[in-house]
């Protein structure tokens, strides 16, 4: 039992660090709010739009909410994947790395305080786009099945702590060019998982690898949810399939981690500035 | 031989024949606080040495031998001193002995547990002060020390209260408990350093340079410190500098690192006895032992050559 709270503790320390950031940088996060909610914004008015563009008969409504759960759900997943894959990148700009990684604590403890601010920090902020967004479109949600959209979120959720922990060895190996890399591996899960479109209007072969997102999934069964109504008994076979796939994609990206750990405390890797 | 034994300071276990009064000293195993055998570490640098050219199976632009073949043993509550120039090994043995860096060959045990093998075990006897104040720089004091108190299992009441009593008696101005740590001299942040290593009670610190670039008075407080956590809290403490006044004054026994190898290891009396007498200065012994002199950045340069 001391020895669970003892982790538990440690845990609660990257939350409480990361909080006290966050507020140090308050700053930076309204300004990446201000462009998240205009990106928001803006893709939303795409919908809005269509039938002007068009010329067609469009149902505007469903575009809006289609687009809107889009750039919601990404909005949330990239958080998620952000504050994980960036963990490493932060303390080895800080400098702290080498401090945190001489903690006498276990990786999964370092990973699950991250996750549990990562959790905290994109509900928070998704919720204040949404609230805002909602203002000014007129979205209905009668029929929806809010519910089965939150557990399919969630249960998606712990897909992208996995992807995360993985892209998070990438400042590990590569000093100098690790944080790029994770950003380029977050623009190609955009492009793939159908955040703004079916994945069929993909070229064969993108929607091959689409079909291998976990996002891709998220998205077509929230939209199932929230669009269409489908019952949460009938999303019950997902919901477990992406829990399945997030404890695999975890175990894997904490695996992932060690390897990327011990190979560079044996080449020197973990030095302040590589 | 039936003996009686006991440890003296400097490392050695030393029997007394109960019959004949012969003295035997035998290197400690046991009771040492850190035991270190025949560590060896190369760096590979340069882009052929990346983990992509690794798979692509070029071979290394080039490669640095940080540690050669180097063993010491140091004793319990010992300070023992690590002497050398920039780029000598010092901070890459530091590294080894806080499970940050795995040596190539040899191995290094904390109290008899092995750094590799037992990490855990070590990370939680050891805390290190670096020559860069590893801190969250728009972080407080409080908040960066509140951060370190629940990474080794301290509750925020208890860690709070610690921070409040050990910032207090390092002389922190309370009105700076709160202020982000960019805000603070350098010499403030090193204490603040030292705060927290104080924090998680260690048995074992490693300060590599603490004192590297702070002014005298804050030069000489962290210098108490040192010799107060010793005094205070049993702490055995190995210090790597390259000020050599310094390594004098605090050391116990100093090991003299150069390319990577030890080429002396005594108490500083030891040393200068070693290179003519009590008159010398530990200025003369590193240029006899080494070739070099070091500058105050502690950069080796080569001695001036007669005109």
């Amino acid at each position: 039992m001391s020895a669970i709270l003892y982790e538990l503790r440690a845990s609660y320390a990257f939350v409480e660090r990361n909080l006290n950031l966050v507020k140090r940088y308050m700053g930076w996060e309204i300004v990446w709010f201000a462009y998240s909610l205009a990106s928001a914004l803006s893709i939303t008015y795409i919908g809005a739009a269509m039938e002007r563009i068009s010329g067609a008969d469009v149902n505007t409504d469903y575009l809006v909410l289609y687009l809107l759960i889009g750039t919601l759900v990404w909005r949330f997943l990239s958080i998620l994947f952000n504050d994980i894959s960036e963990m490493i990148q932060w303390e080895r700009w800080e400098g702290t790395i080498e401090y945190t990684l001489m903690a006498p604590i276990h990786r999964l403890t370092h990973m699950v305080g991250q996750t549990l601010f990562a959790i905290l920090h994109g509900a928070l902020f998704t919720l204040g786009i949404a609230v805002i967004i909602i203002l000014f479109f007129d979205v209905s949600l009668e029929g929806a099945n809010v519910l089965g959209a939150l557990l399919v979120l969630l249960a998606g959720s712990f897909s992208f702590i996995g992807l995360g922990i993985m892209a998070s060895v990438l400042p590990l190996l590569f000093p100098e060019r690790g944080a790029q890399m994770t950003n380029v591996v977050q623009a190609l899960l955009l492009l793939f998982s159908g955040v703004y479109y079916p994945v069929e209007v993909l070229p064969g072969w993108m929607e091959a690898i689409a079909r291998v997102s976990p996002a891709t999934y998220v998205l077509v069964n929230i939209r199932a949810a929230l669009l269409q109504g489908e019952p949460t008994r009938s999303l019950l076979p997902i919901i477990v399939l992406l829990s399945l796939a997030g404890v695999i994609l975890t175990f894997v990206g904490l695996w992932v981690f060690r390897q990327a750990e011990l190979y560079a405390k044996r080449t020197g890797r973990l030095k302040r500035n590589g | 031989m039936e003996a009686v034994g006991y440890v003296c300071p400097t490392a050695f276990y030393i029997e007394e024949d109960i019959y004949t009064g012969r003295l035997t000293m035998t290197p400690v195993k046991p009771d040492a606080a850190v035991l270190v055998e025949h560590i060896s570490k190369t760096f590979h640098q340069g882009e052929a040495g990346s983990f992509i050219g690794r798979l692509r199976g070029q071979h290394p632009a080039r490669e640095v031998q940080a540690l050669r073949d180097v063993s010491f043993q140091v004793a319990r509550g010992e300070i023992f001193g690590i002497l050398g120039p920039n780029g000598s090994g010092k901070s890459t043995l530091i590294r080894v002995l806080s499970t940050l860096i795995i040596p190539d060959t040899g191995r290094a045990l904390v109290f008899g547990h092995d750094v590799v093998k037992e990490d855990m075990v070590v990370k939680r006897l050891i805390n290190r002060v670096s020559v860069e104040a590893s801190f969250f720089k728009k972080l407080s004091p409080i908040e960066n020390l509140m951060y370190g108190a629940r990474l080794y299992g301290l509750t925020g009441k208890e860690a709070r209260e610690r921070i409040l009593d050990i910032l207090r008696r390092l002389g922190l101005r309370e009105s700076s408990f709160d202020q982000p740590m960019e805000e603070m001299s350098r010499g403030m942040q090193q204490k603040v350093a030292i705060a927290r290593a104080f924090l998680t009670s260690p048995i074992l610190l490693l300060l590599d340079e603490p004192t590297t670039g702070l002014d005298p008075r804050s030069k000489k407080e962290v210098q108490q410190l040192i010799l107060s956590l010793r005094d205070q809290h049993d702490a055995t403490i190995i210090l790597c500098t390259h000020d050599m006044e310094e390594a004098e004054s605090l050391c116990d026994r100093i090991a003299i690192l150069d390319e990577g190898r030890i080429v002396a290891l005594d108490t500083p009396d030891g040393l200068k006895r070693l290179v003519g007498g009590p008159s010398v200065s530990m200025e003369d012994v590193f240029l006899a032992l080494t070739g070099k002199h070091l500058d105050e950045e502690g950069e080796a340069v080569a001695p001036t050559q007669p005109a």
